[in-house]
């Protein structure tokens, strides 16, 4: 079977129905032996997005509950930080390169696409490394790419330095905004907000860090989580493991993803990430600073470094009662947000939860608004 | 040297002359309405639809088309869809000084090739040359003229029942168009389905009497055409994703990129909501053309109240779909 026909089985209603009947019963079972649902966090962005256009989040509403968790890239970006980025694209002689996400994300006071509007040359780049490539052919210009993502971005960016140095591009710099799996999600378990039964853990993400990466969860949280992929029928088979992990009170990580996912991850992108870059102290949203949970450029690499290039003055962030940090800590869903669906809209996003194509309030306003 | 457009081609004095008279004349085949500075045309006292479009396109080749027949088409389509039959077309150019006049006349000559097939006329016609700077290549505006005929038409009788009926695969233009863009570097092409549906439609139109409404859903896709018609005429819709007919590479690249095919644009398609009755022998008039082979029924009207879309999923959950909002931008994972 090619692998577009293994994509176009994941979503064949003959496999998906009775895989989804089969994790309600198994929730049920859950619930008469606990006498509440089983409450599982998905970890990823994509995953959100996935649960919620699936159907799978609404159809398993009464009998699993799927709260997300802080993995949309954009949605984690402190305010400040982003404040900074508009900032840096106000800046005459430069070329900013985003990937997509970001550009209609709020600052204070305005957004990235509010700068390209007025003028600044700001660039939606599908492939990163392009970034470099539009450096060498615009030697007057400061080309900076804003480095914001997880792990499955990082290896690009520092592809990107390798390249510019092998080039000896001097006019290239990256403002890195990135963030860290871990760290975050030991803040979460440590601050103890959520109570939660198991993880369903990023496919994507795992293929860079490999399964052995999250056997901190087992030892030191005593909690399972399943790498699973973003097709109906790996969600559903991922869920209905998880469920089953978290009813043996044996806790494991199970690799649902076994044919892309290995013990100990790319071992070449690590090597990269190794040689350019080093662990930084990041702020979240609605977090704060987490300490070692970003990554920065070496030392050595301070040339390719956006932030000691170039200051950048920012005002104290504008207050509004955007509950973004609590939805990204899986505290309050979407919905119990005051601004949702009013004032917050995508049209008019007051947080970046309701802009990123990963956030959980563009998911929630896009595919579950509304219950029929 | 390649030959590029000067400011002077678009000066009214003796290189515009030679331009329209090479290109434009040339290509449009109607020596007598450029003698003039408006054309006449004889036309029945029966109603007439008349339809305006821009074309801004970027590329202005892409796998599957140009701007040239992407401005035929388009215009055609909304007099097709609208119930008329399309008669004339006029067409103005905005172009940048600079532009290579070999790359000018492909566009123009694309543009008589999808007039032809179609069976209109492009009546008239003005070229403006703007700056360098200015604007972006060549833009393009095209007025259409339809003509309607008495007893055929859209009846917008809307009934519970009524059958949603997609033309084709969604999504293939929007896809061409991204991934023709160089920096993406997808290698398997993917066609945009631009293409002239007046024919076709015109077909169903003739041998059916149950068509409540046809449109074109270019701009903002599937969804947001099909909101526009749940709010403007009260009926709420359900329509199911598996029946929607989705190109499998259309489907990777929304995979890649976080797009949804919903609402992507569409050049060649059409929706048409038809009675229950007549939804079989609409989808067998539709799949003897080319354009239509893939014509699929996706969902039908449930109520006359509250004006809404649903979707209904693999899983069987539903899901209720709004119109686009902003630009769709690529994902970062």
């Amino acid at each position: 079977m090619s692998m577009l026909e293994v994509l176009k089985q994941s979503s064949n209603p003959e496999i998906c129905k009775p895989m989804a009947k089969a994790v309600i019963e198994r929730a049920k079972h859950f619930h008469e032996t606990f006498g509440r649902r089983p409450v599982l966090m998905e970890v990823c962005g994509s995953h959100t997005m996935a649960l919620a256009r699936t159907g799978i989040k609404p159809l398993l509403k009464d009998h699993v509950q799927l709260i997300s968790g802080p993995g949309c890239p954009v949605c984690v970006t402190d305010q400040r930080s982003i404040d900074s980025m508009i900032a840096l694209a106000e800046g005459d002689n430069r070329i900013i390169c985003t990937f997509g996400d970001m550009m209609r994300v709020p600052g204070s006071n305005k957004s990235l696409l509010d700068c390209k509007i007025a003028g600044k040359d700001i660039r939606v780049l599908y492939s990163p490394i392009e970034a470099v490539s539009i450096a060498e052919a615009n030697p007057e210009k400061d080309v900076i790419f804003l480095g914001i993502g997880f792990e499955t971005t990082i290896p690009i960016l520092a592809l990107m330095v390798g390249e510019a140095e092998k080039r000896g591009i001097n006019n290239f710099s990256i403002w890195m905004a990135t963030k860290l799996l871990e760290p975050v999600l030991r803040y979460l378990l440590d601050a103890g907000d959520v109570q939660l039964d198991g993880f369903i853990l990023p496919g994507h993400v795992s293929i860079v860090l490999g399964e052995d990466s999250y056997s901190f969860l087992v030892k030191d949280y005593h909690i399972s989580g399943v790498i699973t992929g973003f097709e109906t029928a790996e969600l559903l088979s991922g869920i209905y493991k998880l469920i089953g992990l978290a009813l043996s009170e044996m806790p494991r990580i199970q690799n649902d993803h076994p044919a892309v996912v290995t013990k100990k991850g790319n071992q070449m992108t690590q090597r990269w990430i190794g040689r350019y870059l080093s662990k930084c102290d990041e702020a979240w949203r609605g977090i704060g600073v987490i300490k070692g949970s970003g990554l920065d450029l070496r030392q050595e690499y301070d040339k390719y470094n956006a932030k000691i290039r170039f200051g950048v003055e920012t005002i104290e962030p504008r207050k509004t009662k955007c509950r973004c940090g609590e939805v990204i800590r899986g505290v309050i869903a979407p919905n119990e947000c005051p601004l949702f669906g009013k004032a917050c809209h995508p049209m008019n996003p007051i947080g970046p939860c309701m802009v990123s194509a990963e956030g959980s309030c563009a998911a929630y306003y896009q595919y579950m608004r509304e219950s029929y | 040297m390649e030959k590029l457009i000067s400011l002077a081609h678009g000066d009214g004095g003796e290189l515009s002359h030679r331009l329209i008279r090479d290109i434009f004349v040339e290509a449009f085949d109607d020596k007598m309405a450029a003698l003039f500075d408006a054309a006449a045309i004889t036309m029945s006292s029966r109603q007439v639809a008349v339809t305006t479009d821009s074309f801004v396109i970027k590329p202005l080749f892409f796998p599957g088309g140009s701007i040239g027949k992407l401005a035929v088409a388009g215009t055609v389509n909304d007099l097709a869809v609208s119930g008329s039959r399309p008669a004339f077309l006029t067409c103005g150019f905005v172009i940048e000084e600079g532009f290579p006049i070999g790359k000018l006349k492909r566009i123009v000559e694309d543009m008589a090739a999808e007039a032809k097939k179609t069976g209109v006329q492009i009546i008239a016609g003005d070229t403006k040359v703007v700056e360098r700077g200015s604007a972006d290549g060549v833009y393009i505006n095209t007025t259409g003229i339809g003509v309607y005929e008495t007893g055929i038409g859209c009846s917008l009788n809307f009934e519970e029942g009524d059958a949603i009926i997609v033309t084709g695969s969604i999504g293939d233009h929007g896809i061409a168009v991204f991934s023709s863009r160089e920096e993406l570097g997808i290698s398997s092409p993917i066609y945009s389905d631009c293409a002239s549906l007046n024919r076709m439609l015109w077909d169903v139109l003739e041998q059916t009497k149950g068509i409540r409404i046809m449109r074109d859903p270019t701009r903002g896709g599937l969804a947001t055409t099909l909101v526009e018609i749940a709010e403007d005429f009260h009926v709420t819709m359900k329509i199911k994703e598996l029946e929607i007919p989705v190109k499998r590479e259309v489907h990777g690249v929304c995979d890649l990129l976080g797009f949804d095919p919903l609402y992507l644009a569409n050049e060649g398609k059409a929706i048409i909501i038809c009675s229950d009755n007549d939804k079989q022998m609409v989808l067998d008039i539709l799949r003897t053309y080319p354009e239509g082979k893939q014509a699929a029924i996706i969902g039908s009207i449930i109520g006359k109240d509250k004006g809404q879309l649903l979707l209904e999923t693999p899983l069987g959950s539903t899901r209720g779909l709004s119109r686009l909002t902003g630009s769709m931008f690529p994902r970062i994972c």
